[in-house]
């Protein structure tokens, strides 16, 4: 049996997995990582995920990348599982994640509370000029997790991250 | 425990449904009216597809069936059973729009009442699904609503399109003889008179805001037969492209 591998030290591997399609954000901003655990005697460790849309075409691409990044830089053996037990919803991301997707110029999702109710998306401040005075131009865009917006102020096209209750 | 053959069956129309619609949207791809049309068209496809595939594997993994993959592709056209509301050629925008409309709001219904369901897949699936239609939802709505007020013509066609579709859309509600009063019983799910009902409830106040006229309800004879293996002319060619590259090769690995 090798050195003992912390939960901290997976965690910590696991904060440079990114998202294929939002290059700044790790699977741990995210909120995609539901359990860690450490068998040692076997040596393995098991990581749990969920996806963030049902259908999104990324799982099994950053389920591998999840696998193959840890077990690099632990050198131990990992499995990672869909977790089925737990939803995933927007408040999952963290508030530190929302503030790079913004300087990555995607709007963050707003704060779900109780039901999601449409309306939530029509006042979605603009990420580059930060103004209010925009409409929701198509609730669908570039990937299945992005909305698309209008700017009235700066006259930009913008691309929101969606609430998901 | 709940009756294997019911919930297989309930489960293999709710997927069918869901993948022969899917690959209907997804032919509005490079076609769209607008851009964002386009757009739309295509990730509710995906949404779709990803939804049948969740329903396809909770059947293999939960009760003992095929492979999604080989379930989804391989199986003869008696052996499916979308209604006649998916398998529909796209034909106009007026009637994808309104066959969106219809449908997917008896979805929303459909997963909604499975968040109380005695079968836990349903349970964990049902929310995830139903948030995801929100945005079904909302663009079915805005634009229904656009297009009624937009002038004469746009008007006139989506009226002709609800008229249309309202009988074929009732469909989707399509009671099986053989395994409704288990599946009621067992608590698997309301039942489809129920479902009916809270879709219609869903359907109208947005119906009058687009000033289009309901057709009577008790008035038209619903379209069954999709649930029990009877067809379109239209399900076999869409069966037949769908399947072309997996059926090159049904062992290849991906």
């Amino acid at each position: 049996m090798g050195q003992t591998i912390s939960i901290a030290a997976v965690y910590q591997a696991l904060e440079s997995v990114m998202d294929p399609e939002i290059p700044v954000l790790s699977v741990l901003d995210l909120g995609m990582i539901t359990d860690v655990s450490i068998d040692q005697t076997a040596d393995v460790v098991h990581i749990r995920m969920i996806p963030t849309f049902a259908a999104c075409p990324a799982v099994s691409y950053i389920q591998n990348n999840i696998k193959t990044t840890v077990e690099k830089e632990l050198g131990i053996a990992v499995t990672v599982e869909i977790d089925k037990q737990v939803h995933w919803e927007s408040n999952r991301i963290t508030p530190a994640a929302k503030e790079k997707l913004k300087n990555f110029g995607i709007a963050p999702p707003q704060v779900v509370e109780g039901e999601m109710k449409a309306e939530i998306m029509l006042h979605t401040p603009c990420p580059h000029c930060s103004s209010e005075y925009t409409y929701l131009r198509s609730p669908f865009g570039s990937t299945l997790c992005r909305a698309i917006h209008f700017c009235k102020s700066c006259g930009q096209v913008f691309e929101q991250f969606k609430p998901l209750e | 425990m709940t009756n294997h053959a019911a919930l297989t069956d309930l489960i293999i129309k709710m997927a069918d449904d869901e993948l022969i619609l899917g690959h209907r949207n997804s032919e509005w791809t490079g076609l769209g009216p607008v851009m964002e049309e386009d757009i739309a068209f295509s990730s509710m496809a995906q949404d779709k597809i990803g939804h049948a595939w969740a329903l396809y594997r909770t059947l293999h993994e939960d009760l003992g069936g095929e492979d999604p993959d080989r379930f989804a592709f391989m199986r003869p056209e008696k052996a499916f059973k979308c209604a006649h509301l998916t398998e529909m050629p796209n034909g106009e925008y007026d009637f994808s729009l309104m066959r969106h409309f219809l449908f997917d709001h008896a979805e929303t219904v459909r997963y909604e009442s499975l968040q109380e369901s005695s079968f836990e897949p349903f349970r964990l699936l049902s929310k995830k699904v139903k948030g995801e239609l929100k945005y079904h939802t909302l663009h079915a709505n805005a634009w229904i609503m656009q297009l009624s007020t937009a002038g004469e013509e746009s008007y006139i066609r989506m009226q002709a399109a609800l008229n249309h579709s309202i009988a074929l859309a009732a469909g989707v509600f399509e009671p099986s003889a053989e395994h409704e009063a288990t599946l009621i019983a067992d608590k698997v799910y309301p039942g489809e008179a129920v479902l009916y009902q809270r879709w219609l409830d869903r359907i109208y106040p947005v119906l009058v805001k687009a000033s289009l006229n309901m057709p009577d309800i008790s008035a038209i004879t619903p379209v069954y037969g999709g649930r029990q293996g009877f067809h379109t002319e239209y399900l076999q060619p869409l069966l037949t492209e769908m399947g072309e590259v997996f059926n090159l090769d049904t062992e290849a690995r991906w």
